[in-house]
Order: C-alpha cells, then sequence, then structure tokens
C-alpha cells in the first residue's frame, strides 16, 4: 500500500462526494412543472369556453378578463405610470424595489421577440402557475407563482387566452439589480421546496361565499403577498397570514387586514375595492390604488366574497417569524 | 337651464384652478401652514358630504332622493372652488406636516388635469344622485376613481 494508492484513493472519495452534493443539488433544485394531464385537460377547457366568445365565463365563472383583473397582472406589468386606458399594454419596466435587490417587472405583451408571443401555451401556464420560464429556469417569486399556483389551471388557462388577445409592445425587458446567491436561479428551486406551498392557507371555508373569497384571495389577488411578513429568506409567514408586513420598499408599514387590524364592515370593504373609498372617505393610495382598479372591475359579488373571507379570518394570529411549511 | 349653469360652473372651475399657483419665495411659514390647514379643510368638507352618499351607496342609509342630490351639489360645488391659495410653493411633505409631495409643482399640469376630472366626476354625480340608488351607486365609483387620480400621484404613503 503505498502513499500514492491511498491519495488517490482519498481523491475518489471527496469526488464521489462532490458528485453526490452535486446531484443533490441538481434534484433539489430541478423546476417541477405542471404535469401533462393537468395542462391538457385545463386548455382544452379553456378552448371550449372561448368558442363561446372571450367574455364567456369558465368553470369557475370567471371570464379570462375577469382573472386577469383579479390576479392585477396590469399592476406590475403595465409600464410605470402608465393612464389607466393604456394599462393593458403589459410593456413592463416597473421596479419592485426589495431586500433582496430591485426586480424589473419583464414585458409580457404578445410582442413575438420582447414579449410572450413565441411562447406555447404551455410555457405560458408554467410560467404562471410554477415559475419556471421557457428556458427551464426558476422565476423570482416577486412574481407571485405560489399564489397562483393555487388557482384553477382552467381559469388560467383563460388567462394565457386573453394575455395573448393584448396589444403587443417592442420595449426589450431590463434586467432585475439582484446581489449573490439570490441572483443565482438555480437557488431559487430550494426556496421554492421551503416556502411554495399549494394548500389553502385558510384549510376549512365550508361557507360558499368564504370559499369563493378564499379563491380570490388565496389564488389570484395575491393580498397575501403584501400583507403577510416574510421571513428572512423572503417565505411567507402563513402563521401570520395578513395580518400585515413592512413595507418592502422600507417606509411604513402594510396594514394588518385580519378581523385585528380593519374593524370595517363587509359592506365597506366591498365598497372600498369598488371605490377606493375608505370608511372615513379617505382614498386608496399608492400600490392599493391599483389593486382597486383591478378589483372594482369585478362583479359586486365577488368582492363582498373577499370581504366575507377577510371578516372570517382568525382575528390576532401573531407571526411565528418562520415562514417554512 | 340647470344643465347648462352647472356646465357653466365646471368649465369656470377648471379654467379657475388651471390658473398660476402664487409664487411663494417671501411666504412666510405661518402662511404656508394655514393654507396646508384650509386644504385639509377642504378635503373634510369633501369627507362629510361623501359619507352621507357613501352611507346611501352601501345600503347603511336609507336612500333618500332630494338629501342624495344636495350632498352631490355640495360636492360639485367644492370641487370647482378656486384653489389657487392652497397650494403656494413650499407647502408639501418636505417642509411641513403635510403628505403633499413636491411632484405638485413640479408637475403642476398633471396636478390640475387630476382636479378637473373630480370636476366632472362630481358634476355627473350631481345629476345622478337625485335619480335613484342604482343611478348613485354607479357614480360614485368614477368619484372614487377621480380622487384616487390625484392621490396616487401626488399624495405621500402613509
Amino acid at each position: 500500500m503505498g502513499a500514492g494508492r491511498r491519495g488517490l484513493g482519498a481523491g475518489l472519495v471527496m469526488l464521489g462526494l462532490l458528485a453526490v452534493g452535486l446531484g443533490a443539488y441538481w434534484l433539489l433544485t430541478r423546476p417541477a412543472p405542471l404535469s401533462g394531464a393537468q395542462l391538457s385537460g385545463a386548455l382544452a377547457a379553456a378552448e371550449a369556453v372561448e368558442a363561446g366568445g372571450a367574455a364567456t365565463p369558465g368553470a369557475s365563472g370567471l371570464s379570462g378578463q375577469q382573472v386577469f383583473d383579479a390576479a392585477g397582472c396590469a399592476s406590475c406589468h403595465a409600464a410605470p405610470g402608465a393612464e389607466p386606458a393604456d394599462r393593458p399594454v403589459l410593456a413592463g419596466g416597473k421596479r419592485f424595489a426589495t431586500p433582496f435587490g430591485t426586480f424589473v417587472a419583464p414585458n409580457i405583451s404578445p410582442d413575438p421577440k420582447a414579449g410572450i408571443g413565441a411562447w406555447t401555451d404551455a410555457q405560458l401556464m408554467n410560467a404562471i402557475m410554477r415559475g419556471i420560464s421557457p428556458g427551464g429556469a426558476h422565476y423570482y417569486p416577486a412574481f407571485p407563482y405560489a399564489t397562483y399556483g393555487r388557482a384553477d389551471p382552467a381559469d388560467i388557462a383563460l388567462l394565457v387566452a386573453h394575455l395573448r388577445g393584448l396589444p403587443a409592445d417592442a420595449t426589450p425587458s431590463q434586467p432585475h439589480e439582484i446581489g449573490f446567491p439570490f441572483n443565482i436561479r438555480r437557488n431559487m428551486g430550494i426556496w421554492k421546496r421551503l416556502f411554495v406551498d399549494h394548500d389553502w392557507v385558510v384549510a376549512n371555508a365550508a361557507e360558499p361565499q368564504i370559499a369563493r373569497g378564499r379563491y380570490l384571495v388565496e389564488a389570484l389577488a395575491h393580498c397575501g403577498e403584501c400583507h403577510t411578513p416574510r421571513n428572512a429568506l423572503g417565505g411567507i409567514d402563513r402563521g401570520a397570514w395578513l395580518s400585515g408586513a413592512p413595507n418592502p420598499t422600507g417606509k411604513g408599514r402594510i396594514p394588518d387586514i385580519t378581523p385585528r387590524g380593519l374593524s370595517w364592515s363587509e359592506a365597506d370593504i366591498a365598497n372600498y375595492l369598488k371605490t377606493g373609498f375608505t370608511p372615513e372617505y379617505d382614498t386608496a393610495g399608492a400600490e392599493m390604488a391599483e389593486v382597486v382598479e383591478n378589483l372594482s372591475k369585478l362583479p359586486e359579488t365577488e368582492l363582498k366574497a373577499i370581504a366575507a373571507y377577510l371578516k372570517s379570518l382568525p382575528a390576532g394570529s401573531e407571526g411565528t417569524g418562520d415562514g417554512a411549511k | 337651464m340647470r344643465h347648462s349653469s352647472l356646465l357653466l360652473a365646471g368649465l369656470l372651475g377648471a379654467t379657475v384652478t388651471a390658473t398660476a399657483v402664487l409664487g411663494a419665495a417671501h411666504m412666510d411659514p405661518k402662511a404656508l401652514e394655514d393654507a396646508v390647514a384650509a386644504r385639509q379643510a377642504h378635503m373634510k368638507l369633501y369627507a362629510f358630504n361623501l359619507g352621507l352618499l357613501g352611507g346611501m351607496a352601501k345600503g347603511e342609509v336609507d336612500y333618500d332622493a332630494s338629501a342624495a342630490e344636495a350632498a352631490a351639489a355640495n360636492l360639485s360645488a367644492l370641487a370647482s372652488v378656486d384653489q389657487t391659495r392652497y397650494w403656494p410653493e413650499g407647502s408639501d411633505a418636505e417642509a411641513l406636516k403635510t403628505r403633499a409631495l413636491p411632484d405638485i409643482w413640479t408637475k403642476m399640469d398633471e396636478f390640475e388635469t387630476a382636479q378637473d376630472a373630480l370636476i366632472q366626476a362630481t358634476m355627473s354625480l350631481e345629476e345622478a344622485a337625485g335619480t335613484d340608488l342604482a343611478a348613485l351607486q354607479g357614480a360614485m365609483g368614477d368619484v372614487g376613481k377621480s380622487c384616487g387620480g390625484c392621490h396616487k400621484p401626488f399624495r405621500k404613503p402613509e
């Protein structure tokens, strides 16, 4: 047994460990797209609905336009400062400062080069519901795919059809400005494993109206993305659901909208989402004004469902500071 | 008759608010604070009248056509008030206890356009409020949007 052979053996073990480590990393960070059955079922359902015209509601009761409004796509993807009339033009460019860096909303208009015009339906579905790019890279959760992943795939298929009908814009998307380790997209696979949880946060919603509100809030309107605190890695703290959070821009707090923090009646909440008026007749400001801009287009029954859901939340849920599931 | 006088009042209001804002190089701090107080009092008057209409729209207060029309007429009158002296330069969030952003003075055209939208929306509300509850509810949305149209770009978030 010479020293050379021992050295070779140790080297092989090291290489082996490295290979196992890389393999584990590869497995843990691998994207997990929608299944073929989920995709084909949803796309076929959407196609059948669209045959009745663009405004036809799908099985969930929402049309593609209404899914678009409820999901608030234009709030982030319209050009910064776009007039309401220009908001169907999803040219991107809006900047979002966060503790992890600045994210820039991309162009998702149907332009074949700058936007999503050349993507397949399946690629769009996986982008929206699983945060996976057509090239298989992970998106950052500034894009609320963790929320949209709870949606009925048939609704997202209607949304995809709606996006394709919006005006094209050739403005190129700008790169995000983020630092290590978040600049390595592959790492977001681990983030997804830790923090993306497609189960409902409110497990029991027996009343149909509350279940409807839960669908709108937890799967489309993504209220929780701003109104719920996050842990140090940016994972949502489900134990403190909708109980308010620091503003990621660093200024002020985003309010608690559980009954502990929001004493408004259901009618007050529905009216606020319809008109932007608070019960004191102040008006929605900042990002919330854009949320109202979108949600006010939904039928009043949907806004009342959101209100009923919010009023049904447990009051006084305390944050655990632990966003892991 | 009533309609055309309304329109005239609206146009007049739009023209008046579109006039130049006072230069403020020599305004003393007390005068600036007074302007902020006047603005905030004016906002309270909007809220007071909106309170009744919103209560009706939400179904918390019984709909009363003449009371609704009166409150809406107040709003329309308030929206058309000459605000030239309300907005002296320097009476912004950086200098005083107010949420008025300095952008008001650098983007005065946009600020005035936003004010004109309120004049238009309250005029429509005045026409709708006395008709019936559904018409009132329909017109309230545009008033809310026009409030937000100014608050969103020109008011500092809390």
